[in-house]
């Protein structure tokens, strides 16, 4: 059968599952296990109210607890044994893997990785955002800037080895380097600089996002605040930084941590332009080169990923269960 | 407003020229690989893809038949023409490798005591000899060549390279991986929203949570539990893993959508008897269509573009690679140096986010701002 028949099959049998299935346990609960036409209806009604949501929610669920939940808790399990799965070893692959070289370079780029990529990116989308606040053609550039968003990263990776190519007839940066009558020189193999060279591409695919969130926040700053230091004779630089940005504080730090978990889950573009050669390995590129030869191992990377990703969780579930109240 | 703030015309300058070089150097790398997916692949490397539009000069190598050779008043002479076609333009021209440009178009050559070459600038050339002729004698030039910008590159990784396929599997993984959570989410969304219940608070604090699991830490157990069930490597595991790993971001987004719709609304039709059945499907669900596509949108981009998943949840054989994996784990290999073939790979997996990012942009927008600010 060729995949996209199955593909078709599986929309109509998804689809048209869950629909059959909301409706007709929705049926079933209120004709059958609690029919109101018995002696006290109000009663049933009630009851049927009461089981109604979980019926709402079972499959997302089992969906959630099967693909998100489980995961965390079997993920730790099995970076318990070894490599084949067999024998228990306890912290064994997190003790070996906290002393391998390739890890602690991971690790240390890692946290370069999140130092670097969401500042540069929010500051240039706070930037774009702010100068093209009161543009004409404001929204045509806002739009372009945006675009990367919309590009995979194995694709974005090429479109930068593009820039990147040795070659001074083929990358850009070695044909500016050409034209000062500097050697070409490959900036994928510079030690130590090469991973600023990565990082910029992801800051190339994230300002988009950090500037139309931002921009939307610049734009629901009430105007008096403004208006009130432009009488007091504030100089534009001074309402920008004095004004505007203590106002969107919160939303820069949204957009800052929002950026951090992602830069903690990448791993195409190191996987695609070096492969984690040339000291570039960052921790999900470490997992992905254990991924099917060491499962104990990898899942150990994971999780070393979800301890460093807990304090955001936590942040987020307490900004989340505030604003609830 | 405007001519108070800031509009002080040498700082309305300066933002517009800034912003100009902002977006130029934005699209510059993605110019230049749109640029090169036509380029004839030797232009390519012989002229960066900013003087593509101008003629491109190579050095090239021909040899003259000796077969030719004549003999006229003494001296051996071959006359022909270096373009096969006799389209073309010589600059210069030489007569030995290690100098193949010395000599201008047009010139008379001394390649030694005796023998002599021309080559004018329309690629006919005269080489003669007293001795007779033996080896086809070589001639090196330099011509330079039109733009060649054709639709080769495209029609070369779509013909041979199996990108059709890619394609087609790409395709498949992404249209129902985009439409099952949409429909889970939205029930569980509602109930979220407005079904009052025991242990709410808790579930959306989960939600919330689920949002930042690194995909890596499903990717071991989940692959070990699909072997273990039949399922293995295969669509069915990656629909599946695609849906699982959508719905927090899903429920999320849909919940902070139904939550603001008006309490009115939802109220008096429950007055009227609605059972909440009815609530959600003919009231709820059609009034969220715009957190419905913005979702839709976020999935779709999202499936597309994604390389970890596909990775593990699919068999690695040419057969299901889609494009991502396809383009990374064969065509960078394979075809690491010919820049046209990536150029044009690259292009056909980006052009249909592409497509999409640009006519459904406001709702990407309106979902971005519900799924961060909150």
């Amino acid at each position: 059968m060729s995949p996209l028949i199955q593909g078709m099959l599986t929309i109509l049998i998804g689809v048209g599952g869950c629909i059959g299935y909301f409706f007709a346990s929705n049926l079933i609960l209120d004709k059958v296990i609690f029919p109101p036409q018995t002696k006290n209806p109000g009663k049933n009604i009630n009851r049927a109210n009461m089981v109604r949501p979980w019926l709402f929610l079972f499959p997302a669920l089992a969906a959630l607890s099967l693909y998100l939940i489980y995961p965390v808790v079997g993920s730790f399990y099995r970076s318990l044994f070894n490599r084949s799965g067999e024998d228990f070893i306890g912290f064994g692959n997190y003790s070996t893997m906290f002393a391998d070289d390739g890890f602690q370079t991971a690790l240390f780029n890692n946290f370069m990785w999140v130092l670097v990529v969401p500042a540069g990116a929010t500051f240039l989308g706070l930037l774009v955002a702010q100068l093209t606040d009161r543009l004409t053609w404001g929204n045509i550039a806002k739009s372009l800037i945006f675009m990367p968003m919309a590009i995979s990263f194995v694709g974005a990776s090429l479109i930068w080895k593009f820039v990147y190519a040795n070659n001074p007839d083929i990358g850009l940066i070695n044909a500016i380097r050409d034209s000062f009558g500097a050697a070409p020189l490959d900036p994928l193999q510079l030690p130590f600089w090469n991973n600023f060279f990565l990082m910029f591409i992801l800051v190339w695919i994230q300002t988009g996002f950090a500037m139309v969130i931002l921009s939307a926040a610049l734009r629901g700053i009430p105007e008096e605040t403004i208006e009130a230091a432009i009488i007091d004779g504030a100089n534009p630089f001074q309402i920008f930084f004095k004004i505007k940005v203590p106002q969107i504080m919160g939303t820069i730090v949204v957009v800052w941590t929002t950026i951090t978990i992602l830069v903690l889950k990448v791993f195409d573009i190191v996987y695609t332009m070096t492969g984690g050669n040339f000291g570039t390995e960052i921790l999900p590129s470490y997992m992905m080169s254990y991924m099917f030869r060491d499962d104990g191992r990898a899942t150990a990377v994971a999780f070393v990923i979800m301890i460093i990703v807990l304090p955001v969780m936590i942040w987020n579930i307490r900004q989340a269960r505030a604003e609830m109240k | 407003m405007d001519n108070i703030a800031g509009t002080k015309s040498s700082l309305s300058w300066a933002v517009n020229i800034s912003v100009v070089l902002l977006v130029v150097i934005w699209l510059i790398p993605t110019v230049g690989l749109l640029v090169s997916s036509f380029r004839d692949r030797d232009q390519i490397s012989a002229t960066g893809w900013w003087l593509s539009p101008f003629p491109v000069s190579q050095n090239y190598q021909a040899k003259a038949p000796s077969d030719d050779a004549k003999a006229e008043g003494g001296v051996n002479v071959i006359t022909g023409n270096v373009f096969e076609d006799g389209k073309g333009k010589v600059t210069r021209f030489g007569g030995k490798r290690a100098a193949p440009t010395e000599f201008k178009a047009g010139e008379i050559a001394q390649l030694t005591k005796d023998r002599t070459l021309t080559v004018q600038s329309d690629g006919s050339y005269v080489y003669t000899s007293p001795a007779e002729i033996k080896r086809d004698p070589s001639i090196y030039y330099a011509a330079s060549s039109p733009p060649d910008f054709s639709l080769d590159n495209y029609r070369t990784i779509m013909a041979s390279d199996n990108m059709d396929r890619a394609f087609i599997n790409t395709l498949t993984v992404t249209i129902p991986a985009t439409i099952i959570p949409i429909l889970i989410a939205a029930f569980a969304a509602y109930a979220l929203a407005w079904m009052d219940f025991r242990g709410r608070g808790f579930l959306i604090a989960l939600v919330v949570g689920l949002l930042v699991v690194p995909l890596q830490l499903a990717l071991v157990p989940l692959l070990t539990l699909h072997n273990k069930v039949g399922i293995g490597q295969s669509f069915l595991g990656i629909w599946m893993a695609h849906t699982g790993f959508g719905l927090p971001l899903a429920i999320y987004l849909l919940r902070n959508y139904m939550v603001g719709l008006p309490r009115d609304i939802i109220e008096s039709a429950k007055v009227d008897g609605a059972t909440d059945f009815q609530v959600f499907t003919k009231i709820v669900l059609p009034l969220s269509f715009p957190a419905l596509a913005s979702f839709a949108i976020f999935q779709f981009l999202w499936t597309w573009n994604d390389l970890l998943v596909a990775k593990v949840f699919l068999p690695s054989n040419s057969e299901s690679w889609v494009m991502t994996v396809k383009i990374a784990d064969d065509l960078l290999g394979s075809k690491g140096g010919d820049w046209g073939i990536l150029a044009a790979a690259a292009f056909i997996s980006i052009a249909v986010p592409l497509i999409v990012f640009f006519t459904m942009q406001r709702y990407l927008v309106r979902g971005l701002l519900a799924g961060s600010v909150k």
